[in-house]
């Protein structure tokens, strides 16, 4: 049965459980940083970081707005960067748990092709092997009935992880809840991932690439379209 | 979330068990190839519980060949449901870093570098040096002639890193050697807490625990930033805030907890009493109070005595010139038979609740406001939603930490809040209470084991000259009522304490030598032995060496360069760590010419927490086992076998040479070997003979059931009273428990009674017994912490087992303390008997519209060459400086500075500040500056932010910067410590430094050396 990630920003508290315990799980090298005025760190997902909490601060009126934003790939119901794949059996969909899987093939992959055709600009590269590198969900340990490293380091309730209509189930009373304290709250494209976030705010207050679409609730088939078209442009367009 | 917990640990009862996965599903093709070989398949797994903040998350840890191969929550772990955040998230890194410290180091005197030596080398050493300076320093009588049988020259630093039967074995190696100067992280986090919390309700300990936050209906977090520094508190949090609770959080800056909460209110550094003021006077003027319980429960009717005024920001009874209030001029009135004199119907005006009217009657929101910086619709705000609590069916939490702690006035923030909470009726009910969350890893464990110069294990005073009996002492100690109604359970202070030398002594105590009184070393009166004393007293020479375990002094306390020089100038030096740090490593800090450090130095590498076994205690008092998962990284020992060969080899020497007052070590009843589950017991004590206690015959060697089976004819032992009932012949070692039962309810409070163990006696509420009415109904039905139903009492363990207030035998229900009721007017503080707002010792004002007082008139305040305090209102230094840290990074950060994942996410020094303030200093976000106060500078990032914004007090604009503390030298580029320009001024009950305020000015740089800029 297809899984979901479930991802409810109004309750994570940045604690970066998830961002750690993702390189934990993975024995990932720290990669070097500077302090650069911010709290988010690294600046942005890398070979090593496939969980990255992105910080985001605004002062509406006298209101200060500090939002969080657990990034990661989400495992596209049907991934664009699958369909800009050149390279057979490199980037596969696991049709059991809906994750999508970049294999050792995918060192034969050009970054870029699939990078742009990823509304989200989650692949990245490891220099070394060359391989192409991204969240897995955990698919080890899924298979194990664990769950991902990320949800379960999470004890606020922000991440869920579960069969895909319980997690769609939950994300919509999730969104009805928030909504007396939130009227601007919303799901990011729930019908075409397995990794929905509910946002308090407009989604660009949280991160250039939190959704696809201008809108904010790009249909499947408009994503397809965009498949192959420069997608950091749109980005551009959402973050005005 | 339907993955639930497998269920065989419980089962068999111990915390290690193979693992076994059962694969699901189906062939996956390429997917199966990708994800093959889950890397915990086959592992151990043991239960270990995390080194850092006093949630006391429960780990797994998984090992392969000896070797910790991951590290995740343990899903069973009722306050954190198995996650757990980046700090408990990295232990696996931590565990098995090459950084650790794997090999006994020495370094010589004026030596550049350290030597491997073996552990016998170094032991053997370590003992002479100890015994030497023992034998040279020691002093049978002080300057009067009264015995007192110390040792001056000698300290103990540290170390709340261990586990209780660690402290257990510590404590008494450190009174057997006679030393005073003994001192640990508990002094710097939470030591206001303990007199704070006690003067209300009589103990000093968290009153509810984690998992209760979930019922309150108001959460006032104030002094606690607990999303970054006890991130479990959070989801209990949620709970509340998703159940209807208004969650506020009041602070400085606005943080990771502030994002998460319904409103934040800052508030300038430094004055907490000032708004919490103005919410007593706001729930006294509006009649917002719980009038049943605060005439009922409450000292409110309490008539204080003639004497007793305060004027002018003075209270009676002060002496100048020793700068002391005497506090007899506090005292109650009390009729011919002792029993103090009581107004039932609240006319008198000298009714307590009438004097605390009139104290607070300036706190007006003008005042208030213009002091604090917090707007009135803020004010308002926040005392309306918390003060609708003060109704039976309500309840709201407080929760604080080192915001309330670390000021001149830290007992005092503490207190106020629990006058307001008695004011509400929300101590002892479910979803209510005061939430001080304790810092370090079993800091809540090592106060109760006391590793603090002024308590001896279980909080009895140490000693002072003026007891030179075991008689006088416990006439002095053990408090007296007239009141047949008062528990007043303190009367029983002679059982423990006696058990207590009985545990020490063995059957060398005897009632004839009053059971080894006269070798438990004696303080001189009114002597301060904390950390200020200890490194200006080291500073100008007066101490010689000393111990330091799991400690990082040279990052950690204020006025850094004076500590750091006054380490400098010890003889010798025992360090036992984890990893090097800026106190192992102080000898060779830059700018420093190691040929001139003339310290020995012994630095002992110690076992990290899932490399040994034994119990610690988390803030809500529960008293936890973690297993040994693996043996301890190369050569590194854990600290309690390191403490007991120290104590065995010095005794060796002693029985062999003799010396100086031998007797306190050579008569010790002392472990052989360390033995985490055999000091366990000895904790929870032992009949040391056969013993009858009513029809109840006990044997000798067998385990006490409980303390109110501890007996004051040395008849049994207990190292520690409080932890009495945790280790039983019936049911043998409760903080092993991992029983997740309850009854229905239980289960509405979140109550899990049969997991682990909770001092005292189980009870997992204190003071539940103010949550009934006087016939035992409770207040709130629907959230019942206890009732009494069919004659006896259902929920909670009762606090204290008697029949409810208004029946035959019915008692009161504070127990602690001697008058039964919890003390909103509460004479036995040393700066007051109410909160009274001062300035910090370092302020922008230049008046105190509260008063004609300043400062609080009896802060410590430690005079040096080095000790310079900015004059109020400075030019020179006209903004706030405020520090704290963040989740990633834990106290000086030693530890997590090691951890790759928590270093790559928080890197390196910073300054939190205003867009005004950078603006005025033409500062831009991401460039270094410097920060200095007139006793040193430090260099930062400036983090511009939207987050901290500018205060207008007294219609002036005033700035405040904050800054992390855990980056140090020792860590490459990270900066170095903040606390080079804190205070060295302390609260005058127990010194805790005042980190939390002083003046600092900002300057734009070039350079930024400590940066690697």
């Amino acid at each position: 049965m297809p899984k979901a990630i479930f991802i409810d920003t109004t309750r994570c508290t940045a604690c970066r459980g998830c961002q750690v315990a993702c390189k934990e799980w993975k024995n990932f090298p720290a990669v070097p940083t500077k302090q650069r005025g911010t709290h988010q760190n690294p600046p942005d997902l890398t070979h090593y970081n496939f969980k990255l909490v992105r910080f985001s601060e605004h002062l509406e009126g006298d209101v200060v707005q500090w939002y969080f934003f657990p990034d990661q790939c989400r495992h596209c119901l049907e991934p664009p960067c699958k369909e800009a794949s050149t390279v057979d059996g490199a980037i596969i969909r696991d049709d059991a748990t809906g994750a999508v899987i970049y294999t050792e093939k995918s060192s034969k992959e050009d970054l870029e092709t699939v990078r742009s055709a990823c509304p989200y600009n989650i692949p990245r590269q490891d220099p070394v092997t060359k391989r192409l590198v991204k969240c897995d969900m955990c698919i080890d340990r899924v298979r194990a009935n664990l769950l991902p490293m990320c949800v379960k380091s999470c004890a606020m309730g922000a991440m869920n992880f579960g069969n895909r209509e319980d997690m769609l189930k939950l994300a919509g009373e999730r969104l009805e809840a928030v909504k007396k304290e939130f009227p601007k709250a919303s799901l990011l494209n729930q019908d075409d991932v397995s990794v929905i976030y509910l946002v308090a705010d407009l989604p660009a207050k949280y991160h250039e690439f939190a959704v696809a679409g201008v809108s904010g609730s790009m249909t499947r088939k408009q994503m397809l379209a965009r498949i192959f078209a420069p997608v950091r442009k749109i980005g551009q367009q959402v973050r005005g | 979330m339907g993955l639930s917990r497998r269920g065989f640990l419980k089962l068999t009862g111990v915390g290690v068990a193979g693992l076994t996965l059962g694969r699901f599903g189906i062939e996956l093709g390429p997917v199966s190839v990708y994800a093959a070989g889950l890397k915990i398949e086959g592992a151990k797994e043991s239960i270990s519980i995390c080194p850092f903040c006093s949630c006391g998350c429960n780990l797994l840890v998984h090992s392969k060949a000896g070797k910790i191969i991951n590290v995740e929550g343990d899903p069973d772990f009722p306050i954190s449901g198995g996650g757990l955040c980046s700090k408990g998230a990295s232990l696996k890194s931590l565990h098995t870093s090459p950084n650790r410290l794997t090999k006994p180091l020495y370094r010589a005197p004026g030596s550049t570098e350290w030597v491997e030596k073996d552990w016998d080398w170094m032991m053997e050493r370590i003992a002479r040096r100890i015994k030497d300076q023992r034998d040279q320093d020691f002093m049978r009588k002080n300057a009067s002639g009264a015995e007192v049988n110390r040792l001056e020259s000698v300290f103990h630093l540290g170390s709340s890193q261990v586990s209780n039967e660690e402290a257990a074995v510590l404590h008494q190696m450190v009174r057997a050697f006679g030393i005073v100067h003994f001192d640990h992280q508990a002094r710097i986090c939470h030591s206001p807490s303990v007199p704070g919390l006690a003067e209300c309700f009589g103990r000093g300990a968290m009153t509810n625990h984690y998992n209760d936050i979930a019922n309150a209906d108001a959460v006032l977090i104030m002094g606690s930033n607990c999303a970054e520094h006890h991130p479990m508190t959070f989801k209990w949090v949620i709970h509340a805030k998703e159940k209807g609770a208004y969650v506020m959080h009041v602070d400085p800056k606005f943080s990771r907890t502030s994002a998460r909460c319904h409103l934040h209110v800052p508030i300038r550094s430094g004055t907490d009493i000032a708004m919490l003021g103005g919410m007593v006077k706001y729930i006294l003027d509006n009649k917002k109070y719980f009038s049943d319980y605060v005439l009922d429960y409450t000292n409110a009717s309490f008539l204080v005595g003639e004497k007793y005024s305060f004027k002018d920001g003075m209270f009676a009874g002060f002496d100048a010139a020793k700068g002391k209030y005497d506090k007899s001029a506090w005292a109650f009135e009390k009729d011919e038979k002792g029993l103090v004199k009581r107004d039932q119907t609240l006319q008198h005006p000298r009714c307590v609740i009438n004097v605390l009217k009139n104290h607070y009657d300036r706190y007006d929101l003008d005042t208030v406001s213009s002091v604090t910086g917090v707007s009135k619709e803020h004010l308002l705000k926040v005392y309306e939603e918390f003060c609708a609590t003060g109704r039976p069916d309500k309840a709201g939490v407080f929760i604080y930490a080192l915001g309330w702690t670390q000021h001149s006035v830290g007992v005092q923030n503490i207190r106020l809040s629990g006058i307001i909470q008695q004011l509400l009726g929300n101590i002892g009910v479910a979803g209510g209470g005061i939430a001080a969350l304790r810092g370090e890893p079993n800091v809540q464990g090592t106060t109760d084991h006391a590793l603090l110069y002024g308590y001896l294990p279980g909080y009895h005073n140490t000693p002072t000259a003026n007891y030179q009996s075991l008689d006088e002492y416990l006439k002095a100690y053990t408090p007296k009522t007239a009141d047949p109604m008062s528990v007043n359970w303190w009367q029983n202070r002679p059982k423990y304490l006696i058990s207590l030398l009985k545990s020490w002594y063995g059957e060398n105590a005897t009632q004839e030598n009053g059971f080894g009184y006269s070798w438990v070393p004696k303080m001189d009166p009114g002597v301060d032995y904390s950390h200020l004393y200890i490194f200006d007293r080291m500073y100008k020479g007066q101490i010689k060496g000393g111990l330091c375990f799991g400690h990082n002094p040279c990052q950690s306390i204020p006025n850094t360069h004076k500590v750091r020089k006054a380490w400098d100038k010890l003889d010798w030096l025992v360090i036992g760590e984890v990893f090097h740090n800026e106190t192992t490593d102080n000898w060779k800090r830059p700018g420093i010419d190691p040929k001139k450090i003339k310290t020995e130095i012994f630095l002992l590498p110690s076992a990290y927490r899932a490399e040994k076994e034994g119990t610690i205690s988390n803030s809500g008092r529960w008293h936890m086992w973690h297993y040994k998962a693996v043996e301890p990284l190369g050569k590194s020992r854990n600290m309690g076998e390191m403490f007991v060969e120290i104590m065995n080899r010095v005794r060796a020497l002693y029985a062999k040479e003799g010396g100086a007052f031998p007797e306190p070590i050579t008569k010790a009843n002392y472990p052989a070997k360390f033995d985490a589950e055999a000091v366990a017991k000895s904790i929870n004590g032992f009949f040391t003979r056969d013993t009858k206690i009513g029809d109840k015959e006990y044997k000798k060697g067998q385990l006490v059931p409980g303390f109110p089976n501890l007996q004051a004819d040395g008849s049994t032992s207990s190292l520690n009273w409080l932890y009495c009932g945790g280790y039983t012949e019936k049911d043998g070692n409760l903080a092993k428990r991992r029983d997740l039962t309850q009854t229905p309810m239980q289960a509405k409070i979140h109550l899990y009674p049969k997991f682990a163990w909770a001092w005292p006696m189980d009870r997992r509420v204190l003071y539940n017994r103010a949550s009934v009415d006087k016939n035992g109904n409770p207040f709130n039905p629907d959230k019942a912490v206890i009732a009494w139903q069919d004659g006896k009492w259902v929920g909670d363990v009762p606090d204290g087992g008697y029949p409810p207030m208004a029946m035959e035998g019915g008692k009161y229900p504070f127990i602690m303390t001697i008058e039964g009721h919890a003390q909103l007017f509460g004479p036995g503080r040393e700066d007051g008997p109410f909160p009274e707002h001062y300035e910090p010792a370092e302020t922008p004002l230049t008046v105190n519209p509260f008063s004609g007082q300043m400062h609080n008139p009896v802060m410590k305040v430690i005079k040096s060459d080095m000790d310079q305090l900015a004059k109020n209102g400075d030019p020179r230094f006209p903004i706030v400086l405020t520090t704290y840290n963040l989740t990633e990074h834990w106290c000086s950060g030693s530890e997590t500075r090691n951890g790759p994942a928590l270093l790559e996410a928080e890197p390196q020094q910073y300054v939190e500040m205003s867009p005004q303030l950078a603006a005025e200093k033409g500062i831009k976000n991401g460039e270094v500056v410097i920060i200095e106060s007139l006793r040193g500078k430090t260099e930062a990032v400036a983090m511009v932010t939207v987050r901290i914004k500018p205060f207008t007090i007294m219609g002036k604009t005033i700035h405040l910067v904050g800054m992390p503390f855990c980056f140090g030298w020792t860590t490459p580029n990270c900066g170095d410590s903040t606390n080079r320009v804190t205070v060295s001024i302390g609260d005058p009950n127990v010194s805790i430094p005042e980190y939390k305020a002083c003046l600092v000015n900002i300057l734009r740089t070039t350079s930024g050396s400590e940066l690697g800029a």
